[in-house]
């Protein structure tokens, strides 16, 4: 739809694809799309990707982005990579609880903790 | 009326692909209902969302509630357009929206084959969080005060109260 508009920025630190959602809204189904289709890239040009995903910009998300975000990580978890999640705003992790995706994810309260996190 | 507005708004083209807007009263004095009929694709959906949530903004609707009622309507019109009518466009998703001060309550049906809730497996299970689907219908009865099936799962009810409330209710 918006093609001026790219859905995420990318930066890396070290070994780790920083991930930033450009969009308040991943819920829209071509976003999703989008986002989906660069993350899957990003995933297929490591070994053992090591991502984080920056949600500090998100304040609306659906269980379409959801799914997206879960095969995101079964896709790294095959290539033995690492997924974190950062910066999710309280109604945004909210979602995550009452879906208990809390579990499934490693979401961590910032950017610095979630770059600690990753094992090399 | 509406109609007109609509066709205003259209930038005069005689193709209008906007939403009907049926009984939407000119003064929308929260008596009436906001009365949609659409074609079963995202464009369509995504401006009736647009337009309740407008009415939502209007009746002054707090933040929490305001979040809640999103990604509710978001959930119940992608399950209706997609799920339910598999992006037929000739199968109509129909919908009445009727938000006072108090609460909002909005309708969603659609023509497709229907579902039974009971057989929806939990997402929240162990075995499940792993997949890719089935989180919509559970964010929907999370975030909204009542959500009722009806017509064999074609018909949705959801009623979300102004109010501030504590989630997860789970």
């Amino acid at each position: 739809m918006s093609d001026t508009i790219p859905t995420v920025a990318l930066t890396t630190e070290k070994d780790v694809r920083i991930v930033e959602f450009t969009n308040s809204k991943i819920l829209d189904e071509a976003n999703i799309a989008e986002i989906g289709a660069t993350l899957g890239s990003l995933i297929d040009e490591k070994t053992m990707p090591k991502l984080l995903l920056d949600f500090s910009t998100v304040e609306h998300l659906s269980s379409a982005a959801l799914g997206m975000l879960i095969n995101v990580n079964n896709r790294i978890k095959q290539k033995n990579g690492q997924l974190r999640l950062a910066n999710i705003k309280p109604q945004i992790f909210e979602v995550f609880v009452i879906t208990k995706l809390n579990k499934l994810f490693r979401i961590l309260p910032n950017r610095a903790e979630a770059l600690a996190s990753f094992q090399s | 009326m509406g109609v007109a507005g609509s066709k205003l708004r259209g930038g005069g083209s005689s193709d209008d692909k906007r939403p009907k807007r049926a009984a939407a009263s000119a003064k929308n004095d929260g008596k009436s209902p906001l009365k949609f009929e659409i074609p079963s694709d995202f464009q369509h959906q995504h401006e009736v969302q647009t337009a309740i949530l407008k009415e939502v903004a209007r009746r002054g609707f707090n933040s929490q509630s305001t979040f809640a009622i999103k990604l509710a309507l978001e959930e119940a019109m992608i399950n209706a357009v997609k799920h339910g009518n598999k992006l037929n466009p000739k199968k109509k998703v129909k919908i009445e929206a009727k938000i006072t001060p108090a609460q909002a309550e909005i309708v969603i049906e659609d023509q497709g084959p229907g579902f039974d809730r009971s057989s929806v497996p939990d997402p929240t299970k162990e075995e499940n969080l792993e997949k890719c689907s089935g989180r919509g219908i559970l964010l929907m009865e999370a975030y909204m005060n009542s959500v009722r099936w009806s017509n064999g799962g074609r018909k949705v009810k959801m009623i979300k109260k102004n109010e501030a409330d504590v989630l997860p209710r789970n």
